[in-house]
C-alpha cells in the first residue's frame, strides 16, 4: 500500500534528511515512527502527501509513484489521505463543525451528507454535540480530537499523524492512542510519528526507527 | 454534483461577505476610493452624453445646400435632382427655384432692394438632409456634390455641428483616457487588497491546500471578494454621479432658461448604470486574477 524505495532527501545547503530509506506498509497496518529530533521523521511523513519530494528514490501509494506526481494531481492524492501534521492546524475563526466539514466541502460532497459525516466523526472522537463550539474554547486534548475528526471525516484508507499527542498529558495521550488503534481495527493504515516510547506500548505495533536519516529498525 | 458546486460558491460568497463585514471601515474606505475613481470617468461620459443631446436639440436636422450655376437650365436641374434621388444616405431633397428664392427674399423685407435689380441674381438651389449626423458623411457628400456639373457651390448649413462633434469626440477621448488610467488604479487597488487578504489568510490557505484543495477552490473566495469590492465601488460611483447631477440640474436649467432654451440635465440611464457596474465588477475580477496568480504561488 505504501512503499518507500531507496528514498533520499537532501535539502539545499547539503543537509541530508533521509538516506536511502526503504520499507513497505501493508493495508490496515498501524506503524509507529520514532527517532530523535532531526532524525527525518517529519520529512518522511511529508513525502506521502507530496509536501516534500525525494531527491532520489520512489514513494508509491497504492502502486502509484507519487514522487513524480504532477502538481495538478497532488490535491486529489491528498483527498485520499487523512493528515494530522505537527500542530493541529485548526482554523480558529470557524466553529468545530466548519473545521471538520472542510475536507468534505473541498471534495464537493453534498451538504446534507457532509453534515451527517461530521456528526458521525464527532461521535467517533467523543465530541458529539460540540459541533457549534469554537476551537479556542476547547481543551488541548479536545482540539486534537477535532483535528483527528477532520482527518477521518472523509474515511481515508491511510491516516498520517505527526506527534498527535505532543503537549498532551498521559491520560489524553492514551485516549488518542486508543482511537488510532480503533482505526486500524477497521482497516485503516495508520502511521503515527511520536517521541513517546510508551505510546502504543500495550499493543506492540510495528516500529520504524530513524537515526540521522537512516532507517535503523523496522524495514522488514 | 451541481448542488455541491453551488454550495461551494455559496460558501465562497458567504466567506467573502464575512471578510468585508469583518472590517467595515476598511471595506467602506476601499469602496469610496474605487467609487471616486470610477465616478470621474462615469460622470464625464454622462456629461458628454448630455452635451451631445443638447447639440442635437439645438441644431435640429443639419442640412446641405447645393447652389447651381446661374446658367443652369431646367435640364441641368432635372439631372442634379435625379442624381440626388439616387443617393441612399439622404432623407430629404427639397428644390428651391431661383424665382421662389427671390420671392422669399422679397417677403423678408428686401422687396425694395430687389426691385432695383435688372434680373434675378439668385441661383437654383437644392436643400438636402443627410440620414445621419455623421461628420464624415457630411464631408463625403460635400465632396461628391461639389464635383457634379453645374453645381457651383456646396454649403454645410450646420458646419458648426461638425466642429461640435469634433470637440465632443476630443472630450470623449480625454474621458476615455481618464477611464483607462483610473481603471488601472482600480485594478491596482484590488490587487493590493487581495494581496493583503492572502497574507492574512495564509494559515487557512495552507490548511485547505493540505486537505486537498485545488487552486480553483482556494482562489474562489478571493475572486468573489474582488468582484464584490468592485460592485460596491460601482454602486458608490453611481451614487456620486447621480447626486452630482441632481445638485447641478437646477443651476443648469436656470442657465439654459436665461438663454431662452429648455434643457434638462439627465442622470445615467439604466444601460449606463449597468455598464458602470459590469465594468466595476470586471476590473475587480481582473485585479484579483493578477493578485492570486502571483501571490498564491508565492505562498506555496
Amino acid at each position: 500500500m505504501i512503499v518507500f524505495e531507496q528514498v533520499s532527501k537532501r535539502y539545499p545547503g547539503g543537509h541530508e534528511a533521509l538516506s536511502e530509506v526503504s520499507f513497505e506498509l501493508r493495508h490496515g497496518e498501524l506503524v509507529v515512527l520514532s527517532g530523535h529530533s532531526g532524525a527525518g521523521k517529519s520529512t518522511l511523513l511529508k513525502m506521502i502527501p507530496v509536501l516534500e519530494r525525494p531527491t532520489s528514490g520512489r514513494v508509491l501509494i497504492n502502486n502509484q509513484d507519487v514522487s513524480h506526481l504532477p502538481r495538478a494531481g497532488i490535491p486529489y492524492l491528498r483527498r485520499s489521505l487523512g493528515l494530522m501534521l505537527q500542530d493541529n492546524r485548526l482554523l480558529y475563526d470557524r466553529n468545530v463543525f466548519d473545521n471538520i466539514v472542510l475536507p468534505l466541502v473541498i471534495g464537493g460532497m453534498a451538504p446534507k451528507d457532509a453534515a451527517r459525516r461530521v456528526h458521525a466523526a464527532l461521535e467517533r472522537v467523543g465530541l458529539g454535540g460540540r459541533d457549534q463550539e469554537m476551537p479556542i474554547g476547547l481543551s488541548g486534548g479536545e482540539q486534537q480530537r477535532v483535528a483527528i475528526a477532520r482527518a477521518i471525516v472523509k474515511r481515508p484508507s491511510i491516516l498520517i499523524a505527526d506527534e498527535p499527542t505532543a503537549h498532551l498529558d498521559a491520560a489524553y495521550a492514551h485516549e488518542i492512542a486508543e482511537l488510532f488503534q480503533s482505526f486500524k481495527s477497521v482497516g485503516v493504515t495508520v502511521i503515527v510519528c511520536t517521541h513517546d516510547p510508551a505510546l502504543f506500548a500495550e499493543t506492540r505495533p510495528r516500529r520504524l526507527v530513524l537515526r540521522q536519516g537512516h532507517l535503523i529498525e523496522g524495514a522488514e | 454534483m451541481m448542488g455541491a458546486w453551488s454550495y461551494q460558491h455559496r460558501k465562497a460568497i458567504a466567506h467573502a461577505l464575512g471578510r468585508l463585514l469583518h472590517q467595515p471601515l476598511g471595506t467602506l474606505l476601499s469602496a469610496l476610493v474605487v467609487g471616486i475613481a470610477l465616478a470621474l470617468p462615469a460622470g464625464g461620459f454622462v456629461l458628454v452624453d448630455n452635451v451631445a443631446s443638447l447639440a442635437r436639440g439645438v441644431t435640429g436636422s443639419p442640412e446641405i445646400s447645393l447652389y447651381l450655376s446661374l446658367d443652369a437650365t431646367d435640364a441641368d436641374v432635372t439631372e442634379v435632382e435625379s442624381r440626388l434621388r439616387k443617393q441612399d444616405n439622404l432623407s430629404g431633397v427639397q428644390f428651391v427655384s431661383r424665382d421662389v428664392a427671390l420671392k422669399q427674399l422679397a417677403d423678408n423685407g428686401l422687396a425694395d432692394v430687389l426691385d432695383g435689380l435688372e434680373r434675378n441674381p439668385l441661383p437654383h438651389a437644392f436643400i438636402v438632409t443627410p440620414r445621419q449626423e455623421d461628420p464624415a458623411l457630411f464631408e463625403q457628400l460635400h465632396q461628391t456634390f461639389a464635383a457634379w456639373p453645374k453645381v457651383d457651390h456646396v454649403q454645410l448649413d450646420a458646419a458648426w455641428v461638425q466642429r461640435m462633434h469634433s470637440l465632443l469626440s476630443l472630450v470623449e477621448l480625454g474621458v476615455s483616457l481618464l477611464a483607462v488610467l483610473l481603471g488601472a488604479a482600480l485594478v491596482i487597488i484590488t490587487f493590493n487588497t487581495i494581496r493583503l487578504q492572502i497574507l492574512t489568510q495564509r494559515a487557512e490557505i495552507d490548511v485547505t491546500r493540505l486537505l486537498g484543495a485545488t487552486d480553483a477552490f482556494i482562489r474562489r473566495p478571493f475572486y468573489w471578494l474582488g468582484c464584490l469590492q468592485g460592485l460596491l465601488g460601482g454602486l458608490v460611483a453611481w451614487t456620486i454621479v447621480t447626486a452630482s447631477i441632481s445638485l447641478l440640474r437646477g443651476s443648469v436649467e436656470s442657465l439654459a432658461q436665461a438663454y431662452g432654451a429648455v434643457f434638462a440635465l439627465n442622470g445615467p440611464n439604466p444601460t449606463q448604470v449597468t455598464g458602470l457596474l459590469v465594468v466595476a465588477i470586471a476590473l475587480g475580477w481582473l485585479g484579483t486574477a493578477l493578485s492570486v496568480r502571483r501571490h498564491l504561488r508565492e505562498s506555496e
